[in-house]
């Protein structure tokens, strides 16, 4: 019953990815529970500043007394060689059973070094905690502490060149960047990657063989930005198929951030050309992805010498299309493509598929027009 | 907390509901004319559940300010900053509802003494509430303890149900599973400083000892065993005990819900617990067993309300957009091939696939494209049923008799949903919903759920089925009224024969009676064919199977039924069941052509153009 002209699945629109030269960037770096912050407000930090560490209480393991003594839970007491809050070392006697003058003897050890928690006469099970374990939380971005959360952790702010991939795998790292081919459209070929880039972060161009993956891996490499990267290589590199795209945890040695997408994509100019600029430039980098609500898309963040004054820039949450909007194809037909934006029709228009759809219509980089639906654009935030 | 008892229906003229949805809010707005109660519009708008808004009732006024927009009739108050309440004769709304799955829905976890029984039984509740079980734990699930305690403690649920026992048995194994579940100490997902919820429905000789261990770290509630005997499953207090905390403790520890909960004069129900109500509804109306799916970018949810009883499942990872890169690692790359009609290679498919998984906003814009979606809606499908015959099934634990068959056969079935029991099938989600023509959604769902006999095909209009759902809870005369009306599409009726075959064998004669006329079709094997036969139309049907085809009353025996029309009409299928494929690729593509060119599945042009060189 919408009035013509209307659509019914209106704010259809894909926020684009960041590429920006300038950015004030502020990241939060938080203890997953209570500790003891080491920093104030105004503080410098590097990219791998301590910001704040804490203890977590060990993972638990549970032992049957009972089963193992082969007694009712309800008479463990008398086999008691331990109590609840008393330490234990791995291998030591919990509690034990001695019968017919010591001929037949039941022990039950402890399998950790630890605490005992609780001891149960209903089920006869100890619970025995492992020791604290340490954890801490760093700074990732080089910056300046800009809060303090009590107990917790900080945020740290620096103005930097942003850039968001589309997908990544591997966690946080850092190092200096380095341009290892060209062009946006050139592949990066294994013999590209060299003893030099050793500790660096290589920007490629349209695609990373498994090869060139496993190249970059040898030679120590911390990390990957390129356009794409085939499926089945992906597969063999992190060992399992994706079904869903929450990545960050894999252990591959380095992290790979994708800008573009799946199969063979060069790399959006806009990002290569800011890259190229930064070249030498030190760098952090995350891979962590998370494409559900909520989203996290992988980055790189190249914080400028703190001399560079501070611009006061607020983030835009959600600015729209309009005429004269650069934007990128996101899908088939034009997948890849960048078009800039000519009109956006108010009226449902009917597409190949013969959904109606809102669409818009944009003008390709070789001057041609087309057709597409706007959830197929993304806006290309500069 | 429940809110104040309802008013007459007679007294409401307009109703606004709105679902709180992971990325998006969609309101619907209702409205009594002369003609009775009638859906008027839609509205949506960017759900505010995340950062930086961090307040969900900015996306539902945004959503709201839509239908305002369309519709001239105010209803967000001037300062923009709640629903105008009630309709003062020239602006406002009577009711206002919403259900809610934003920020993940209910996350729970599940735990049980044996995972075929207690632990089974306690799943079953929690889907049935509406939650996403994260994992279902059991003393006998092969983790050892210390594997499940970490389990817990990464998990960090909502909330937790336990059961375990039956009343008067062994307290041991139940208490063994609690000290799990307390050496685990899980903190909550959302908000700190409060403590988890914590259902006990397990043998009640053990409550004390579960208090004490509990009490401390726990918001522990004591509910009925949920399996008081092995013969008995008593689900309705641990699915009302589970709502209940679902409005006390998770959703006030949500952004904006406590300002929400505040506006709504029904409680907040989580979007799948609406949408199974409406399934509920569908089988009242119709007085039949009801299949239902809920095909969403994220999950497949499959509900059944079978000889009345009422199971939903939930496939967590099996969606059309976040999730659609684990259908085709769930289903294999084989079995979505089998549904595309033109050559495709298997590098090609899984390159498409995981750019939508980085990309799931995106739509199809050619034919190829949406083809290919629709072949791995189907395997969703396939599997979310595969799933919930899982969860819908006999109770285990309890003694069942055996026949000489059963015992030959080696094991009995353990899921009593029967497709030709099935009498009617309803879809909703963004895929089946959208599709640019309903014959692709009934298609869809018949090849995925291999319907059986005849079966009546339905679809939700413009996804308003949780929104019902709820309201049946408190107006479910009105919720019927445009549940019918507004709300099921239907699509038509399958007529599908079982059996195997040759390609060429006879398999069915359909007489029907269409405008006076009786009109015979044959079909061999292999073969559909769609009749046209609109909505509010029925037809006498004479289905005359032959010799090694069944259509429900056994081999070669004749069924009358009537049938009734819809947007798509009638389809004979007789493809046979187990539906098969071709083994030769080529054969199959021919194959698939030729259903989608008969039943105008899509423009035939482009079919053709794309069939070439297959």
């Amino acid at each position: 019953m919408a009035p013509k002209g209307k659509s019914a699945e209106a704010h259809a629109y894909t926020p684009g990815l960041k590429i920006k030269s300038f950015e004030t960037v502020s990241k939060e770096r938080v203890l997953p529970i209570e500790g003891t912050v080491f920093l104030k407000v105004g503080d410098q930090v590097g990219f791998d500043t301590v910001v704040a560490r804490s203890k977590i209480p060990g993972d638990p393991q549970m032992i049957n007394i009972a089963e193992t003594l082969g007694v009712d839970p309800g008479m463990i007491d008398g086999f008691l060689k331990k109590k609840p809050g008393d330490r234990v070392k791995k291998g030591e006697i919990i509690a034990q059973d001695k019968a017919l003058f010591g001929l037949i003897k039941r022990f039950v050890y402890s399998p950790i070094d630890g605490q005992i928690e609780t001891l149960s006469d209903v089920t006869g099970q100890a619970i025995i905690r492992e020791d604290p374990i340490d954890i801490e939380v760093d700074s990732y971005i080089q910056g300046k502490v800009s809060r303090v959360i009590a107990g917790k952790g900080v945020d740290v702010t620096t103005n930097a060149a942003i850039v968001q991939g589309i997908f990544g795998i591997g966690g946080e790292s850092f190092g200096d960047l380095s341009m290892a081919v060209d062009s946006p459209s050139e592949r990066l070929a294994p013999e590209k990657i060299t003893e030099k880039h050793k500790d660096k972060i290589i920007v490629g161009g349209s695609f990373v063989s498994e090869e060139a993956f496993l190249k970059a891996k040898s030679v120590g490499a911390r990390g990957i930005i390129v356009g794409g990267i085939d499926v089945e290589e992906l597969i063999d590199i992190i060992k399992e198929d994706i079904g869903v795209a929450i990545t960050g945890e894999e252990d591959v040695g380095l992290t790979l951030i994708v800008t573009e997408g799946f199969g063979e994509m060069p790399m959006s100019t806009r990002a290569f050309n800011l890259l190229k600029s930064l070249e030498g430039s030190r760098a952090s980098i995350n891979g962590t992805t998370q494409i559900r609500a909520g989203v996290i898309r992988p980055e790189i963040i190249v914080p400028y010498d703190s001399s560079k004054e501070a611009r006061a820039e607020t983030e835009q949450l959600a600015h729209g299309m309009k005429p004269g909007t650069v934007v990128r194809i996101i899908r088939d037909p034009y997948f890849g493509k960048i078009a800039t934006v000519t009109g956006l029709p108010i009226e449902l228009v009917k597409v190949e598929t013969e959904s109606l759809v809102r669409v818009a219509t944009v003008k390709l980089e070789g001057g041609s027009e087309a057709t597409i639906p706007r959830a197929n654009l993304e806006v290309i935030e500069e | 907390m429940l809110s104040s008892p309802p008013r007459d229906g007679k007294e409401l003229r307009y109703i606004l509901a709105t679902d709180v949805g992971s990325t998006t809010t969609k309101a619907r707005f209702f409205k009594r004319g002369e003609d009775g109660w009638r859906y008027v519009t839609s509205g949506e708008a960017p759900t505010t559940v995340e950062a930086p808004y961090e307040d969900v009732t900015m996306g539902v006024l945004n959503a709201v300010r839509e239908i305002e927009e369309l519709t001239g009739h105010r209803m967000i108050t001037d300062n923009n900053d709640r629903i105008l309440m009630p309709f003062d004769g020239k602006k406002g709304v009577d009711l206002y509802l919403t259900t809610s799955s934003a920020g993940g829905g209910l996350q729970m976890m599940v735990g049980g003494v044996v995972t075929e029984i207690t632990a089974a039984s306690a799943n079953r509740a929690c889907l049935g509430a509406g939650s996403i079980v994260m994992d279902v734990l059991a003393l006998d699930d092969g983790r050892l303890p210390h594997e499940k305690i970490r389990r817990i403690k990464n998990l960090r649920p909502d909330m937790i149900l336990l059961a375990g026992g039956t009343n008067g048995g062994s307290v041991k194994h139940v208490i063994g599973m609690a000290e799990v579940i307390a050496a685990a100490k899980p903190r909550c997902r959302l908000g700190e400083g409060y403590s988890l919820p914590l259902v006990y429905a397990g043998n009640i000789d053990a409550r004390q000892h579960i208090e004490k261990m509990c009490c401390n770290d726990f918001s522990l509630t004591m509910i009925d065993n949920i399996r008081p005997d092995l013969d008995t499953e008593v689900i309705d207090p641990a699915r009302r005990a589970v709502h209940e905390l679902f409005m006390e403790h998770v959703m006030r520890q949500a952004p904006g819900y406590t300002k929400l909960m505040g506006w709504t004069d029904i409680d907040i129900m989580p979007t799948p617990a609406g949408e199974g109500n409406a399934m509920q509804l569908l089988a009242k109306a119709y007085g039949t067993n009801v299949l239902g799916v809920g095909l969403g970018g994220a999950t497949t949810n499959v509900y059944s309300v079978f000889d009345g009883k009422f199971v939903r499942s939930v496939s967590a990872n099996l969606g059309m957009s976040y999730s659609i890169s684990n259908v085709l690692k769930e289903a294999g790359i084989q079995n979505i091939l089998r549904w595309i009609p033109f050559k495709m290679e298997t590098r090609d498919l899984q390159t498409r696939i995981k750019n939508k998984m980085i990309r799931p906003t995106t739509i199809p814009q050619t034919l190829e494209e949406l083809i290919i979606e629709h072949a791995v809606a189907r395997e969703a499908l396939r599997l979310g049923l595969q799933h919930h015959k899982t969860i819908a099934t006999r109770l285990k634990g309890i003694k069942v008799e055996r026949n000489v068959g059963d015992i030959l056969d080696q094991k009995m079935e353990e899921t009593y949903i029967k497709m030709g029991s099935i009498g009617a099938i309803a879809g909703t989600g963004g895929l089946l919903s959208h599709a640019p023509r309903r014959v692709q959604s009934m298609i869809i769902m018949t090849d995925a759920f291999q319907t059986e006999g005849v079966t009546r095909l339905f679809q939700d209009s413009v996804f308003m089925m949780p929104h019902l759902g709820l309201l049946s809870t408190q107006y479910p005369d009105i919720a019927l009224e445009i549940f019918k009306r507004d709300c099921l599409v239907p699509m038509g009726t399958v007529i599908a024969v079982t059996g195997e075959g040759k390609v060429g064998d006879e398999v069915i004669e359909v007489q029907l009676e269409l405008d006076g006329k009786t009109v015979t079709k044959a079909l061999k094997y292999g073969e559909l064919c769609r009749i046209p036969l609109p909505e509010r139309s029925t037809s006498h049907a004479k289905i005359q199977p032959k010799k090694g085809f069944d259509i429900g009353q056994g081999e070669g025996k004749m069924v009358e039924a009537e049938v009734y029309g819809g947007v798509v009409g009638l389809i004979l299928d007789a493809r046979g069941r187990p539906l098969k494929m071709p083994e030769d690729p080529a054969e199959k593509r021919a194959r698939l052509l030729g259903w989608f060119k008969a039943l105008d599945m899509y423009p035939r042009e482009l079919l053709d153009r794309l069939g070439e060189g297959s």
